[in-house]
């Protein structure tokens, strides 16, 4: 393909990826582009910390995913089993399709229950304490993403 | 035909029969049947499962006279006419044009035959009668009435039930339906059937409703609970109560 075609799609994409028109936020959502079954770019312009997103992964608090998930975080007993483990998905993944994974994985697979950790619209009867925020800041999805690209196999 | 072929022959029926038996496979599961045996037993055994103490409790409230009207749910009951009721709510009372659940039916005496006060809901007063009075539906069939009119609250039930809603953006099928049997973090996940309720929760350390359940699951979800008194409860009951059509009363339950 054409460097020119392939602006030319990727600026398309971005007409309807463009997340920027979204509700306006406590911390408004970056707006980001997806380019196939990935957004190549991190929503904060620099890379996250692989530590802190290990931390946000283990809490039953912030990430949650293990309740659904299962992990290589040894000290957390229990881990779900819901959905694939996240062991190796460093090396399933590069962190552009993890990135929209995390970010809205119904654009891959519409009845997915994995919850949209940086979307604000179709949702119904958020609860009062949690509406009109993302359920991760862009910054902790960045985090996130650098712990999962190093769980490589 | 030798003995062993007639014993092997007498076995193959047996088994056809078991299999047809089992032809409609009933895959529903009671909470109780997730249970690990200790707390199984806590359940079983009368004098170990802590809900029998606001069972008690609930006995003495049903012979209590209150209200302006100074009679007691015993003045108007016989025990016995008890049996089954609560295998039957929500219903639609006679006289009454909307359903209403166990509770709902237990306030609406209060209010038009006591002349008293309706109890608040979650109320320790509320959650020992109830008990008490499921407890006398223990061993029953769960069984929905047949009111054409239950049929509309039962569907809009089941909406509620696969809408998804919260910040997690689930369903409560995503869970009961889609992934019962498998671990939520450390919990697994029960199919979700009403047969135990009100109920002793180790984690509540009291025994709690219905409702209350369905509100841990919403807040789970972060989605906003609904007013302890919304009819959105009375519609998810009822569909769960059909939903769970057949399978038998063990109230009041232990849950971890
Ligand atoms: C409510 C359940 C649930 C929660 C919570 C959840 N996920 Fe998921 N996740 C899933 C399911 C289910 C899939 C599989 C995709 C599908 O089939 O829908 C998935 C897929 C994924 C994938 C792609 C994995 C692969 O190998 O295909 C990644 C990566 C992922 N999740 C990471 C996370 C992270 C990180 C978190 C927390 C910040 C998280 N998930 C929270 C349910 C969940
Ligand atoms: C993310 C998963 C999840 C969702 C979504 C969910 N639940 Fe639950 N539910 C559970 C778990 C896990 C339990 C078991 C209790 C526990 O250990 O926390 C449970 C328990 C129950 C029970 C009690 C069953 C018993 O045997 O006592 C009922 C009834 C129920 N849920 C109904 C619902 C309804 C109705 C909704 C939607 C409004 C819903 N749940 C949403 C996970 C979920």
């Amino acid at each position: 393909m054409s460097r020119i075609l392939l602006s030319v799609v990727i600026a398309a994409l971005c007409s309807v990826a463009l997340w920027s028109t979204a509700v306006p936020a406590q911390e408004e959502l970056r707006s980001y582009v997806v380019v196939g079954d990935s957004i190549p770019d991190s929503l904060t312009g620099y890379p996250g910390d692989a530590e802190r997103g290990r931390a946000i992964v283990a809490s039953r608090t912030t990430g949650l995913c293990l309740l659904c998930h299962s992990a290589p975080i040894p000290e957390e007993r229990f881990q779900g089993n819901l959905a694939p483990d996240l062991a190796g998905a460093g090396s399933r993944w590069s962190e552009g399709q993890l990135r929209l994974r995390l970010i809205d994985a119904s654009r891959l697979k519409p009845d997915t229950i994995m919850p949209p950790y940086y979307r604000l619209d179709r949702l119904h009867r958020v609860a009062k304490g949690f509406a009109d925020r993302s359920i991760l800041t862009a910054e902790q999805i960045e985090d996130v993403v650098a712990y999962l690209a190093s769980l490589k196999e | 035909m030798n003995k062993r072929s007639l014993a092997l022959a007498l076995g193959a029926v047996f088994f056809a029969s078991l299999a047809a038996a089992q032809g409609g496979a009933d895959r529903r599961r009671s909470g109780y049947q997730d249970m690990g045996p200790a707390l199984q037993k806590m359940q079983d055994d009368d004098t170990a499962n802590p809900a029998m103490l606001f069972v008690q409790a609930g006995e003495a409230l049903w012979k209590q006279k209150v209200g302006a009207a100074d009679k007691a749910c015993a003045d108007c009951h016989t025990t016995a006419s008890m049996k089954g009721v609560a295998a039957r709510y929500p219903a639609i009372p006679a006289g009454a044009d909307k359903p209403v659940d166990l509770e709902g039916r237990i306030n609406l005496c209060r209010t038009t035959q006591q002349k008293a006060e309706p109890l608040r809901p979650e109320s320790d007063d509320l959650l020992q009668l109830t008990a008490w009075v499921a407890l006398q539906s223990r061993g029953d069939p769960i069984a929905p009435p047949d009111d054409p009119r239950m049929a509309a609250v039962r569907a809009e039930g089941e909406r509620l039930f696969t809408e998804r809603q919260g910040q997690l953006n689930l369903s409560c099928a995503a869970c009961h339906d889609a992934n019962a049997g498998k671990k939520l973090g450390g919990a697994t996940i029960p199919q979700g059937h009403p047969t135990g309720y009100p109920l002793y929760r180790l984690e509540w350390q009291t025994l709690g409703s219905l409702k209350r359940r369905l509100r841990n699951c919403l807040i789970g979800m972060r989605a906003e609970p609904y007013d302890y008194n919304a009819p959105e409860y009375v519609a998810l009951e009822a569909y769960l109560m059909e939903r769970a059509r057949g399978m038998t009363m063990d109230a009041p339950a232990v849950r971890p």
